[in-house]
């Protein structure tokens, strides 16, 4: 996984509340058995419409997706973290996340960043007014912000909430599995205490 | 002070626990099947390691399989005799049946008696117990909780993580009480509760939180309404659902294959006994509803909290004060191309789908052909009948049920995840409408197009018998 500890760049507005992973990514796309490959995917039906936003011409090189509340609820597919990150953005930005999706991220290398649902839409509404904003996304500074353009509106500056594990984590980019396993003996020692009443495959 | 029923099991799990780092929890079963798991064994081999407990993990085909055509086992994934098509699906399949016998793992293959949805064949075996932590790569893992487990969706990246270590690194998740007081009138069904219960806190009210079912209703559940109830806990945004075991759940457990006996039966029922919350023991968010008010339940729109009871009419948006909600809500009628003030029971379907890891076992199967007993499918209505599992499948048959389906026009099918989703040879086509006992009415969910109206299996029969949204009480 990529570390990540601050990007600048262009964002393009998703004003759709409760984005499932569905949309993100429709089921069809899912029978691939790589890792890559995902990004055609991409809100393919919603693609399928000329007037989408990521169907404009600004959208193209955007690294950052603002989007509604209850992004990425529903089905568990990591796939639908891969298909963003194929696309190419690094960055999604909303008032809430499913909880799977934003453990999903985590493990991938996508910062899923929650500000409040008014500090969003300000943040839609700046990108939409003006397409060209950049918009800094600094997990070192733990904050959002916009620069003000020449006769454009004031700047924005947005604290990040997250905890500290995970954003060290992304900012050493670190693999969950070897950071456990540090841990073996721990596990060792739990396994020969547990209950024998409990199930067995095989 | 108390502890909850989800704080119990996730204390007796801690494996490690440090300030400012999630817990590390063990795993007991870790469920697996051909759609997300394939970049995770891969993911193995990259890094040199093996699956730790090959013995604490199942696999089965469920997603990608065909339900017509399975005639039997060992029939083949490619050729001319397969029941598989798609040779992407055959690839995704071989994917698991490889990896399986790679690293040692349990594989229910297609045709397998023992094959089904990967939630319906852990409960059925007894491999979901009280007091286990379960996941899968699969959302509606949360079903398995109906017992009181701790069980919960995870991405392929932690499918991964429990293979290679059989934990998984887990921030503590808040407590929610739903509880549900009073009983559920004649023929409203925990689908419809859950449903109900959905609409009322929305697609989001349990993100962070787990959800502890409880009260009268959630009492008298059998435990395959219990398994309804839970598996939907993910569509109000919480990863797992749990009900406090009692003895409708130890009844449902005694004797099953892979459940403890003996003395070993009688040392869990102890601890057991010791899971259900303590009195006083602290929620963070607590909601209350009353059964007796309850009525048959469907969605309207494109995510399962855009619900309201059968009887009532299409929402207008116009009266949604949340901006994010009417738009919403604007949206989802546009794609179900319904008019605000319609009468739900006025909306017609071409295609009735029961079955998926909601309503797929052999309790809803009862159910819908209780209702369909004696009648027929309307003309120009396809009504799709699918098993959750081989054995749902064998003893539906056993009890006259497969005939009834059969006998009043309906498609009666072999066990997988079928109509629920767009990965297999079950798909509506662009504009066709259903009404469906499974979980999602996202757009697109059914097929690129397709409209979803989510019911239980009592209203999925009474609708199949009218072709327009029904309850069994009207017909």
């Amino acid at each position: 996984m990529e570390s990540f500890t601050s990007l600048t760049g262009r964002a393009v507005s998703l004003r759709r509340g409760q984005v499932d992973t569905d949309q993100i990514i429709p089921a069809e796309y899912l029978k691939r058995v790589s890792r890559s490959g995902f990004g055609d995917g991409l809100f393919a039906a919603w693609r399928a419409d000329p007037g989408f936003v990521l169907n404009q011409p600004y959208a193209e090189g955007a690294e950052i997706l603002i989007a509604g509340p209850d992004f990425g609820i529903g089905s568990s597919r990591e796939h639908a973290v891969w298909a963003l990150l194929d696309y190419g953005f690094k960055v999604v930005i909303s008032a809430s996340f499913g909880d799977i999706f934003r453990n999903n991220s985590v493990q991938a290398g996508l910062i899923a960043v929650r500000l409040p649902a008014a500090t969003v839409t300000a943040l839609a509404d700046a990108v939409e007014a003006d397409p060209g904003t950049a918009v800094t996304v600094d997990l070192a500074d733990r904050e959002v912000r916009t620069s003000q353009r020449a006769g454009g509106p004031a700047g924005l500056r947005a604290p990040i909430e997250i905890d500290d594990y995970t954003r060290w984590r992304l900012m050493e980019g670190l693999d969950d599995i070897s950071l456990t396993l540090r841990n073996s003996e721990e596990i060792a020692r739990y396994e020969q205490f547990r209950p024998e009443w409990m199930p067995v495959a095989g | 002070m108390g502890r909850t029923l989800a704080q119990k099991i996730w204390d007796s799990h801690v494996v490690h626990s440090a300030d400012g780092e999630p817990d590390l929890l063990y795993i007991d079963l870790h469920l697996v099947h051909e759609v997300t798991s394939p970049q995770a064994f891969d993911g193995l081999r990259l890094a040199g390691r093996g699956v730790r407990r090959p013995d604490l993990t199942v696999a089965t085909e469920d997603h990608n399989v065909p339900t017509i055509g399975v005639t039997g086992p060992d029939l083949p994934l490619r050729g001319p005799g397969s029941p598989v098509t798609d040779p992407v699906s055959q690839v995704q399949v071989e994917a698991l049946r490889k990896n399986c016998a790679e690293f040692g793992i349990e594989l229910h293959p297609m045709g397998d008696a023992g094959q089904g949805i990967v939630h319906v064949i852990g409960p059925q075996q007894g491999l979901t117990l009280p007091g286990m932590t379960i996941v899968c790569g699969d959302s509606h893992t949360s079903t398995h909780g109906a017992f009181g487990a701790l069980a919960f969706g995870i991405g392929t990246s932690e499918v991964e993580h429990v293979l290679a270590t059989q934990t998984l690194p887990q921030a503590r998740p808040a407590n929610m009480a739903v509880t549900v007081t009073g009983r559920l009138p004649y023929g409203v069904t925990a689908k419809d509760l859950i449903l109900a219960v959905i609409a009322q806190i929305g697609t989001g009210g349990g993100t962070g939180h787990v959800i502890e079912y409880r009260g009268e209703a959630i009492r008298d559940l059998s435990m395959e309404g219990r398994m309804t109830v839970c598996n939907m806990s993910i569509e109000a945004g919480a990863r797992a659902g749990l009900v406090a075991p009692d003895e409708t759940t130890f009844g449902y457990l005694h004797g099953r294959p892979r459940a403890p006996q003996g003395a070993s039966w009688d040392a869990a029922l102890d601890y057991w006994r010791t899971l259900p919350t303590d009195p006083g023991a602290a929620f963070d968010r607590e909601v209350t509803v009353d059964a007796a008010t309850l009525t048959p339940f469907v969605t309207w729109g494109t995510n399962p909290g855009q619900a309201a009871p059968l009887d009532s009419a299409v929402p207008d948006p116009a009266g949604l004060a949340d901006p994010t909600a009417r738009a919403s809500a604007e949206r989802a009628l546009a794609y179900m191309d319904l008019t605000p003030g319609t009468k739900l029971t006025q909306i017609s379907v071409d295609t009735v789908f029961v079955g998926s890891c909601t309503n797929g076992r052999l309790e809803d199967l009862r159910a819908a052909a209780e209702v369909l007993r004696g009648r027929t499918v309307a003309t120009g209505v396809r009504m799709l009948v699918v098993p959750g599992s081989m054995e749902v499948k064998a003893a539906a048959e056993r009890e006259g049920l497969a005939e009834v389906f059969t006998a009043a026009g309906a498609e009666w099918r072999s066990a997988g995840c079928s109509m629920c989703l767009g990965m297999n040879s079950d798909k509506l086509a662009a504009g066709q409408r259903s009404a469906s006992t499974s979980n999602r009415n996202f757009e697109g969910r059914q097929g690129k197009g397709a409209r979803t109206h989510l019911v239980s299996p009592r209203v999925a029969a009474a609708t199949a018998v009218t072709g327009t949204l029904t309850a069994p009480a009207d017909l």
